[in-house]
């Protein structure tokens, strides 16, 4: 039989990680799991609700609302930006002077920050003066998005697909480079054809990396606020409030603690939910039947 | 299946080549004969993958032509030459079943799916992969997976040949040797044109029917193993067969060839001839294989003295010093072990004679010789 070694010097060695965790991600979150069980008044007077606040905020017709409108934003954009990043990923120039142009060029949008780019949008949506308002106004569309929620609601999309296309872009852009060149030379002399070349060799070495591009764009999206903060500020109406934006209202607008406090846990579940659904199936799709 | 002809090709990564030496496949004309198995035996980076790549299609050649069958294919694709290629590193399409990447080429080519079944089957059936079929290719083994993209050059009835980039690179050494006989067998079977490129002279002997050595870009010698062992038509083809290489010393031409104060034994017609070429460098060549170690003087023998005996279990290797150089000799194991000062000889039959790193050939008129000796320079 084997004798188990006890050996305490590791928990010495684990201890820096555990206590940046703890003070990066432990305790802030307890903090929060803090007010969500307990109706705050002053640092002196406060009584244990139990459950309350997460019944008020499930049965939360807002909210409700704000969920949905995220979902079907998060997975419009993945369903864009995705192919669209593929597609942008195969199309640029692999060597010379021509990659490094490409390169910079796509990376642009990722460097400007979040407000600037609902400012950019914000006047470049505009039909006065924004090149893009002007342009469809230019061609007979009725365009506004700051009173049309349709209008409102493209013009984010747009956005995020033009800020964040470029992430999905370059990982691609990266996972195809390191494809060695022999692959292709074996599809040629395979007679292959353009399509399988990219079904068979490209996509299925690109899977690693677009589990990355997914799931990062998958929270980031989920965790919108900035830009259509700037952009639209929710509106019209509450047709581009998401679930951040409502968290904010009701933590800072409304004041109230509580029910922030236990939204931002269910909020926390659903994205660590979605993403760890994406990567099983992902891996279950690549393993061996 | 098709004979592949060479007609002064050449190659160079250059854009402004000035020097031979920018060229990766100098100038030639050489022939691949249909349903040959043919070796292409070089070290690392004399041009064999280069000269593969150009037949493959893969590569474009600077200059000169490739003919199929006597018909030019240089502005074919690789895909129009209905060539097969099996890489160094295996290449399987990691998700598709061995099924499905056995019938790849013939799906891209559009054969029925019934035809695709029986012959995926049969190709199976000889690589031992039928167990395998219902796999992810992933999932398999290095030497399976080489399997695999064999068997995709071998499913397509109609390939022009097939051609080897040193295929066994990542294999083990046991399963090496049973790929090889695979190999050879599929050879027989279907009589396909194959060219196999590799730096190992021993897979390339037991491979090849001739093997075509090939040295900074050029081929220097096209032969059977035997001829590249008996009669190596360049310095380097005796360097690079032959465990070890070939023992090789520059000689001066009087009267006789000497080497230092030793007389080396040639006939007068070799004589007659050097003197009439224009060449400054003689070099004597013999196997280790063919040098004579005796114990006592001899009238022919040179004595020598003993450097060192390596043991290499079946045979041992003799080193000794001739005039200053290092020299090998191949004793067999019951061979007495000498030491001290010993006796060798040459005989002339094995002693061969190169000018300017080429054979003087004595079946060939000697105007050959020289034209070929200059057009080498």
């Amino acid at each position: 039989m084997q004798t188990k070694v006890e050996n305490n010097k590791a928990w010495f060695l684990v201890m820096p990680v555990f206590l940046i965790v703890a003070f990066s991600a432990i305790i802030p979150l307890m903090t929060v799991v803090n007010y969500s069980v307990q109706d705050i008044f002053d640092p002196y007077t406060r009584y244990f609700v139990g459950t309350e606040w997460f019944k008020q905020v499930m049965l939360d017709s807002r909210l409700h609302e704000a969920l949905l409108r995220q979902f079907l934003y998060s997975f419009t954009i993945l369903a864009i930006e995705v192919p669209l990043g593929i597609c942008v990923a195969l199309m640029m120039p692999t060597k010379g002077r021509g990659a490094s142009l490409a390169l910079i060029l796509v990376a642009i949008p990722l460097l400007i920050p979040w407000n600037v780019v609902g400012t950019i949008w914000q006047i470049f949506g505009r039909a006065d003066i924004g090149l893009f308002g002007a342009f469809m106004s230019g061609i007979g569309v009725d365009y506004n998005y700051a009173s049309d929620p349709t209008d409102a609601w493209l013009t984010v999309v747009l956005m995020d697909v033009w800020h964040w296309t470029p992430l999905v872009a370059l990982l691609c852009y990266s996972g195809l480079r390191a494809i060695p060149e022999v692959y292709y030379q074996a599809a040629r002399i395979d007679q292959a054809s353009r399509w399988a070349v990219f079904r068979y060799i490209q996509l299925p070495k690109l899977t690693n990396v677009l589990i990355i591009g997914v799931l990062l764009r998958f929270m980031d999206s989920f965790m919108i606020y900035t830009e259509p903060f700037v952009l639209t500020g929710g509106g019209p109406g509450s047709s581009t409030t998401f679930l951040s934006q409502s968290l904010v209202q009701q933590a800072i607008g409304q004041f109230d603690l509580g029910p922030a406090a236990a939204f931002s846990l269910v909020y926390f579940l659903i994205i660590l939910l979605v993403c760890w659904v994406f990567y099983t199936t992902i891996m279950n799709m690549q393993k061996d039947k | 299946m098709a004979a592949i002809t060479l007609n002064a090709l050449a190659h160079t990564y250059s854009d402004n080549p000035t020097r031979p030496e920018d060229y990766a496949i100098r100038e030639m004309t050489h022939e691949w004969e249909q349903g040959g198995a043919f070796a292409l035996l070089g070290p690392s980076g004399c041009g064999k993958s280069t000269l593969l790549n150009i037949i493959s299609g893969l590569l474009e050649p600077s200059d000169g032509e490739v003919l199929f069958d006597g018909k030019r294919v240089n502005e074919l694709k690789p895909e129009e030459r209905n060539i097969a290629q099996v890489f160094q590193f295996p290449v399987v399409y990691d998700t598709m079943t061995v099924f499905d990447n056995l019938a790849f080429p013939l799906r891209n080519i559009g054969v029925p799916e019934h035809k695709i079944k029986s012959k995926v089957f049969e190709v199976a059936d000889i690589l031992e992969l039928s167990d395998q079929l219902k796999r992810k290719a992933k999932g398999l083994s290095a030497d399976q997976k080489q399997k695999v993209s064999m068997g995709r050059g071998l499913v397509r009835d109609d390939v022009s040949a097939i051609l080897f980039d040193e295929p066994l690179t990542v294999i083990d050494p046991q399963l090496k040797w049973k790929l090889r006989r695979k190999l050879k067998q599929i050879h027989e079977q279907f009589n396909i044109t194959m060219v196999y490129v590799t730096h190992d002279q021993l897979e390339a002997s037991t491979f090849a029917d001739k093997i075509a050595v090939m040295y900074q870009g050029q081929i220097v010698q096209f032969g059977t193993p035997r001829e590249l062992f008996e009669e190596p038509a360049h310095t380097f083809v005796g360097y690079f067969i032959g465990s070890p290489g070939m023992n090789f010393f520059e000689v001066e031409l009087n009267d006789t060839l000497r080497f230092g104060e030793h007389e080396i034994a040639t006939s007068d017609a070799m004589l007659s001839r050097l003197k009439n070429l224009p060449a400054k460098k003689i070099t004597v060549g013999i196997r280790p294989e063919f040098v004579h170690v005796w114990e006592g003087k001899n009238d022919d023998a040179f004595k020598v003295d003993v450097d060192f005996i390596e043991d290499l279990g079946t045979y041992k290797i003799l080193s000794f010093l001739f005039n200053g150089q290092t020299m090998k000799a191949r004793l067999s194991e019951d061979q007495a072990i000498p030491s001290g000062q010993i006796y060798v000889s040459f005989p002339e039959q094995w002693t061969k004679v190169y000018v300017d790193d080429y054979l003087v050939n004595m079946t060939e008129p000697a105007v050959n010789q020289t034209e070929e000796i200059h057009h080498a320079n």
